[in-house]
């Protein structure tokens, strides 16, 4: 296991930030963390990369023990922090430059690792890295933070502010990035990326609701899930919740995702439906993704007994 | 590691270079301030406006107003035949003071009878005018005993304050005074504003995450702000110098090193007020009211020590600017070496040791 933490603390006075997380990420995986903002997935990054010392817990990272042997962890590991935390008055090649030569590597040798995260910025290398877009500096921040081959590599939020075909990207280099053997932990907030994951967990209020892969975490979706297609769709979601089946309404981008705790009749809800002034929609079963589950089991936290 | 070491200082030259602003503050002050000092805030004068009112017109008249000039103090810039006109002259800045010389001067002064020269000066500035009307005095005096050839008179226009140059005192005054405040700024309050920004933009964790022992930070990080200001401590010495005519009694290495120790004690805070604050806005302020008040204020740089009250002669007992202005002076003025000064050094080095050892206390392997 390249990464194998248990029971982290972190409080900062009256405030836990962290609540004992547990998890294990093997090398050549990449483990997906989501959740809402405040849910301490940057204080747990902090701890991870030896930044800030939990107050409880411990573990091991790139097989070094996180309290005591902190140092060599630091020069095994690569950190993109969740705001841009290069030098904006140094030009791309000085920042690249200036952090292969603090960690003691020269670029040639190492210009293999970071080849495919670099390349798009070689016109570039001539401008300063406060005048570069999002995406570009997202992929400076990571070609920094992988010139001295880490074995592990910690990003927090690194898509944020990024476009989507930079994003993809991003997630193309980092299967890539993935297949050298690299353990990755990723934080993202978007949840197609979490999907992307090897292993993805779901962390809020200090601790992980969950964890497992996608395809597991959505086979444990605890209710039953359906869709409603219709124009104006947030018009409706006071009706939906007034249903005494309906479990959940809410808007997931163009359409109404409904749960309920049973399974619903399609043909008696289409009717309801119409009966209630809802024409023109289009009501059917649905798979669930990672934001109906994270949804559920935010809930289930909430109202424990709700089930 | 000495790559890396010189990795850093590269970058930090590059930061100071590409802030055009900040360069120009740091190169220019130094110059800005000897020249503001040396000649705008100066209680001596050379060539004050004069207007002549010359009531007399003999060759006597004359001879006054040439000498008057000819000691460099005054210029004439207006003869008038009015006495409305020196009022409008006045009225109009034009001039700072004006001599009417009565009518019959030449004929009055051979016929051993008493002159009475008017002498009208600006009392918006009184220190200004009382200079002048004393150097005027002066000069009316020994024309007067020129002109008799009476040895009684003679004797008593000997006055010491022809002799003096007062440019002289004002200069080893401000000379010291500039360079504390330069350092100051350049070493302290650059300083951790220059940490401070690194930890506000999230760069200094990525500096704390790598292989980088913090010492070699710190000392990465300071090292080109001693040898600028290094550098600005030599120019505006320089200047005192050749601009200024200052004159240098004491040993150039103990005046060389005590700018560098000074330099070093300015650093210390500098990195010990950024070990304790955030951001560069508490940073900024933090050292303009804990360091540069101070030197400004409680020095002796600008207002005398000795007439403050108290309790503030004691506080300026912990303002490392007034030891260094004891310490240069000493150098430069009374040609001093270690053994009279070893109090300012010991506590400029002390003080040094102190805030370098705290700031070592402070300074974590972690984030709170």
């Amino acid at each position: 296991m390249s990464i194998q933490v248990h029971g982290l603390v972190k409080r900062y006075g009256p405030l836990t930030a962290v609540a004992g997380v547990s998890f294990e990420v093997a090398a050549g995986e990449i483990f997906g963390l989501t959740g809402p903002d405040g849910a301490g997935k940057s204080s747990l990054f902090r701890m991870l990369t030896t930044l800030m010392r939990p107050d409880e817990g411990g573990g091991k990272v790139v097989g070094f023990d996180m309290l005591d042997e902190f140092l060599e962890i630091r020069r095994r590991i690569g950190y993109m922090p969740d705001v841009f935390s290069l030098y904006e008055d140094l030009t791309v090649r000085e920042n690249l430059n200036f952090f292969a030569r603090v960690f003691g590597v020269r670029i040639e040798d190492n210009y293999h690792l970071i080849r495919e995260v670099y390349e798009p910025l070689k016109p570039f290398e001539g401008r300063r890295a406060g005048h570069l877009s999002g995406g570009m500096k997202q992929k400076l921040a990571l070609s920094c933070a992988l010139i001295h081959q880490p074995q592990a590599l910690f990003l927090d939020e690194p898509t944020t502010g990024v476009d989507a075909v930079s994003r993809k990207e991003f997630w193309d280099i980092l299967y890539r990035i993935r297949a050298r053997g690299v353990a990755i932990l990723v934080a993202t907030p978007y949840m197609d990326e979490a999907a992307r994951c090897d292993r993805l967990a779901l962390m809020q209020q200090g601790r992980l609701l969950t964890q497992g892969t996608p395809q597991a975490l959505l086979e444990s979706y605890p209710h039953h899930l359906y869709a409603i297609e219709v124009a104006q769709p947030w018009r409706w979601l006071e009706l939906l919740r007034s249903h005494p089946k309906v479990h959940r309404a809410v808007l997931a981008g163009e359409v109404i995702h409904v749960s309920s705790l049973e399974p619903l009749d399609l043909t008696y809800m289409r009717q309801w439906l119409v009966d209630s002034g809802v024409t023109a929609a289009n009501f059917y079963p649905v798979q669930p993704d990672i934001e109906d589950l994270f949804i559920a089991l935010m809930d289930q936290k909430a109202h424990p007994t709700g089930l | 590691m000495v790559a890396t070491f010189w990795a850093f200082v590269q970058k930090e030259f590059f930061h100071i270079l590409r802030d055009r602003r900040t360069l120009f503050v740091m190169l220019g002050m130094p110059f800005a301030l000897v020249l503001l000092f040396g000649y705008a805030v100066t209680t001596d004068f050379k060539h004050a406006s004069v207007a002549v009112y010359d009531q007399s017109g003999d060759m006597w008249s004359q001879r006054l107003i040439h000498q008057m000039q000819a000691g460099g103090y005054f210029s004439v810039v207006a003869s008038v035949s009015r006495k409305e006109e020196i009022d409008r002259l006045f009225r109009q800045g034009k001039i700072k003071v004006a001599v009417v010389i009565p009518s019959h001067f030449g004929e009055s002064l051979m016929g051993c009878e008493p002159v009475q020269l008017q002498l009208l000066s600006d009392g918006s500035e009184p220190n200004i005018a009382l200079t002048l009307v004393s150097y005027m005095n002066d000069i009316s005096t020994r024309f007067v005993n020129e002109a008799l050839g009476s040895s009684a008179q003679w004797l008593i226009s000997l006055q010491p304050r022809m002799v003096y140059n007062p440019a002289l005192r004002s200069v080893y005054m401000f000379v010291p005074g500039v360079i504390a405040v330069v350092l100051m700024l350049i070493s302290a309050m650059l300083t951790s504003l220059s940490i401070a920004r690194e930890k506000e933009r999230g760069t200094l964790n990525l500096l704390l995450i790598s292989p980088l022992p913090p010492l070699l930070i710190i000392v990465g990080k300071v090292l080109p702000y001693v040898l600028l200001s290094f550098f600005n401590a030599l120019v505006i010495i320089g200047m005192g110098i050749e601009v200024f005519g200052m004159r240098m009694w004491g040993s150039w290495p103990f005046l060389l090193l005590s700018c560098l120790l000074f330099i070093l004690t300015a650093l210390s805070l500098g990195v010990f007020i950024s070990t304790r604050v955030r951001t560069q806005q508490t940073a900024l302020f933090a050292s303009l009211l804990g360091l540069m008040l101070p030197t400004v204020l409680l020095s002796g740089y600008i207002f005398p020590i000795e007439s403050m009250p108290t309790p503030l002669q004691v506080i300026s007992n912990v303002t490392p600017a007034k030891w260094f202005i004891i310490l240069l002076k000493g150098i430069m003025l009374k040609g001093g070496g270690l053994d009279a000064l070893w109090v300012p050094v010991a506590v400029l080095s002390g003080m040094t040791v102190f805030f370098i050892l705290l700031s070592w206390k402070s300074f974590k392997l972690h984030v709170e």
